[in-house]
C-alpha cells in the first residue's frame, strides 16, 4: 500500500442520529463503543436498546483501543472500485479488549501480518473522512 | 424407513443452463421458464400448485414478489410467500412448503429461484449495518467475508492453501460429468486453481462460484399425490434451520457455522446418522464453505477435511460418500439465489436414479445444505426414497 488513503473515492459511513456519536468519536481521536448499564455488556455496533437483555440502558464509553486480530484478509480485488489504488491492503476482524469484535482497516504490510497481533486504536483519514481504523500494538 | 417429518415428497425438478449474460430477459420470464418445466416433470397442470414460495429481489419487483409472481403465473395459490434466507433460500423453501402442506393450508408447493445477468441492471439500495460498518473500511461483499472465514479457519488448525484447492479441483472433475455445468469441458487441477489471481487472501479466483443467469424449481407434494406422478417420490425426511448473524464481525464462531446445529437437527429428525448417508449435496459458494461443513456435519474433527476427503476418495461419483456431482455451484456456476436449489435438484436426480453419466450406486438418502450471508444462514435437509 503506497497510496495516501486519504485521497481516496470510497464510500463512507452512512451514519444515523443513533450511530453518529460513534463516527464523531473517531473523528477526535478516540474510540467509543455503547455499554449496557442493566447486564454490564459491552455492545458493538451501536443500538437503541441492549442486544443482550433488551434493556433501553445503553450509555456511551470510551474503549482501551487496544484488541487483537481474529482474521484479516489481504485484499488484492475489492468489492467496490474506489478501493483499487490502494491495493493489496489489509482488512481484518478486531476483537476489542472489551469483547465485542469490530471489521476495520488494519495499518500493516500485507505480508507482515498474522492472526493474533496485538493491535490498537489509531484513526485514520480514509477518503478524507477519519475512521477508526487499528495499526499494531507498539512494543 | 421411519422418519419424523409429515409425509411429504419432491416430485418435479426443473433446471435452466447456467448463462454468464443475459440481454434484456425479465426475470419473471426466467421463473416461469423454470417452473412450467418442474410442474411437466412432476405431471401436473397449473391448476394442479396452490402452494407458491419464492426469493427475494425478483429483478423488478421489490415488493409484493409472493402476488406479483403469482400474478404473472396466473395462479391464485393459497399460501405464498418469500424466504430470504441468502443461499439457503431454496433448501428453506422445502420444509416451509412441508410444513404448509402438513397445516393443511395447500397440496402441492411450488418452490423457484432464479435471476437475470442483464448488464445494466441498477444495484439495490443498502442502509443495512454491513453497509456501514464494513463497506467504509475497504470490505465490501461476500468475498472479504470468506476470506476472513478461510483465514480464521487455515490459523486455527493449520490447513494448507492445497488442501482448500482441492475442493475446487474436486467440484471442476464433477462438471465434467454435467453438460450444463459452466465449466462443463473446463477442468481445473490444484495447481490451475492455487495458480489462479488473489482475489482476497487466501481466496483464489478459481476458488470463488461464477456468477451466472439461470433458475431452478422444485414440486414439492404429498407422498401420496407423489405416487400418482411419473417418478419416485423423493421424500423429506428430515429439516434443520438455524441463523446466527447477518455481518461476519459478529460470527458467533469463525470456525464453525449455523449449519451444525441444522445438520444435527435434519439427520435426527431423518432417525440417520451422517454415516448412513449416501450422497452429499453441500453448499459451495467459496471452498472453504465446504471444508467447514464437512467439519460441521460430524464426517471428521475440526480441522481434519481435507484427510477426511482424500479417504472419502476425493468427491466424484465413485466416492465412498460423493460430494456435488452436478459439479457443485463452483463447477456448476451460481445462479444467484437458484445456486442453493441446484443441491437439491442434483438431490432428487440421484435419488431417482437419473443422474446419467454421474449416477452413484444405490443411492438412498441424502444431505442438501443452503447457507447464505456469511455463514450465517443454515438449512440441512435429508432427503430419501423408499427401497
Amino acid at each position: 500500500m503506497t497510496v495516501d488513503l486519504a485521497n481516496l473515492s470510497v464510500p463512507g459511513p452512512t451514519a444515523n442520529s443513533l450511530t453518529a456519536p460513534f463516527w464523531q468519536a473517531a473523528e477526535a481521536g478516540r474510540l467509543m463503543i455503547q455499554r449496557c448499564c442493566a447486564c454490564d455488556k459491552w455492545v458493538f455496533y451501536p443500538r437503541a436498546i441492549c442486544p443482550h437483555c433488551w434493556a433501553d440502558a445503553l450509555e456511551w464509553q470510551t474503549a482501551s483501543g487496544k484488541g487483537r486480530l481474529k482474521s484479516f484478509s489481504v485484499i488484492w480485488k475489492p468489492g467496490h472500485p474506489g478501493w483499487i489504488a490502494a491495493t493489496p491492503y489489509v482488512v481484518g476482524l478486531v476483537e476489542l479488549a472489551e469483547g465485542p469484535t469490530m471489521l476495520s482497516h488494519i495499518l500493516v504490510q500485507a505480508n507482515d501480518v498474522a492472526v493474533g497481533d496485538p493491535l490498537s486504536f489509531a484513526s485514520t483519514n480514509i477518503g478524507g473522512r477519519i475512521l477508526p481504523c487499528f495499526a499494531r500494538e507498539a512494543t | 424407513m421411519r422418519h419424523l417429518m409429515p409425509n411429504v415428497a419432491i416430485s418435479g425438478i426443473g433446471e435452466l443452463k447456467p448463462q454468464r449474460r443475459t440481454d434484456g430477459v425479465n426475470t419473471m420470464d426466467l421463473l416461469l421458464r423454470v417452473s412450467a418445466e418442474a410442474a411437466r416433470d412432476a405431471g401436473l397442470r397449473p391448476s394442479d400448485i396452490d402452494g407458491l414460495l419464492v426469493g427475494p429481489q425478483v429483478g423488478e419487483t421489490p415488493q409484493h414478489v409472493p402476488a406479483a409472481v403469482a400474478e404473472y403465473f396466473g395462479m391464485q395459490p393459497t399460501m405464498a410467500n418469500v424466504v430470504d434466507l441468502g443461499g439457503a433460500s431454496g433448501p428453506g423453501m422445502i420444509w416451509r412448503a412441508a410444513a404448509a402442506i402438513a397445516a393443511g393450508q395447500c397440496e402441492t408447493v411450488l418452490c423457484v429461484l432464479g435471476n437475470h445477468r442483464n448488464p445494466t441492471e441498477p444495484r439495490s439500495p443498502n442502509r443495512n449495518p454491513a453497509r456501514e460498518f464494513d463497506t467504509p473500511f475497504g470490505a465490501s461483499g461476500a468475498n472479504t467475508s470468506y476470506a476472513l472465514l478461510m483465514q480464521a479457519h487455515m490459523a486455527a488448525y493449520g490447513c494448507s492453501a492445497a488442501d482448500y484447492a482441492q475442493i475446487a479441483a474436486g467440484a471442476r472433475a464433477n462438471a465434467q460429468l454435467n453438460p450444463m455445468a459452466i465449466f462443463h469441458g473446463k477442468p481445473a487441477d490444484i495447481e490451475e486453481i492455487l495458480a489462479s489471481p488473489m482475489v482476497a487472501s487466501p481466496l483464489h479466483l478459481l476458488e470463488i462460484v461464477m456468477p451466472v443467469a439461470g433458475g431452478e424449481a422444485v414440486i414439492v407434494t404429498t407422498v401420496d399425490r407423489a405416487l400418482r406422478g411419473p417418478h419416485r417420490p423423493v421424500e423429506l425426511w428430515g429439516a434443520g434451520e438455524k441463523v446466527t448473524h447477518r455481518a461476519v464481525s459478529q460470527a458467533p464462531s469463525l470456525t464453525s457455522g449455523p449449519l451444525k446445529p441444522a445438520i444435527a437437527r435434519a439427520l435426527g429428525q431423518a432417525q440417520l446418522t451422517i454415516r448412513d448417508i449416501d450422497f452429499l449435496s453441500l453448499y459451495d459458494c467459496y471452498t472453504i464453505m465446504v471444508a467447514a461443513t464437512i467439519e460441521d456435519a460430524g464426517l471428521c474433527a475440526p480441522g481434519q477435511f481435507a484427510n477426511w476427503l482424500r479417504e472419502n476418495g476425493g468427491m466424484g461419483p465413485e466416492a465412498r460418500q460423493p460430494i456435488n456431482t452436478h459439479g457443485g455451484q463452483l463447477g456448476f456456476g451460481q445462479p444467484d439465489l437458484a445456486g442453493g436449489m441446484t443441491h437439491v435438484v442434483e438431490a432428487v436426480r440421484q435419488l431417482r436414479g437419473q443422474a446419467a453419466g454421474r449416477q452413484i450406486r444405490n443411492c438412498m438418502s441424502a444431505l442438501v445444505t443452503g447457507n447464505g450471508a456469511t455463514m450465517s444462514e443454515a438449512v440441512a435437509l435429508v432427503l430419501g426414497v423408499q427401497a
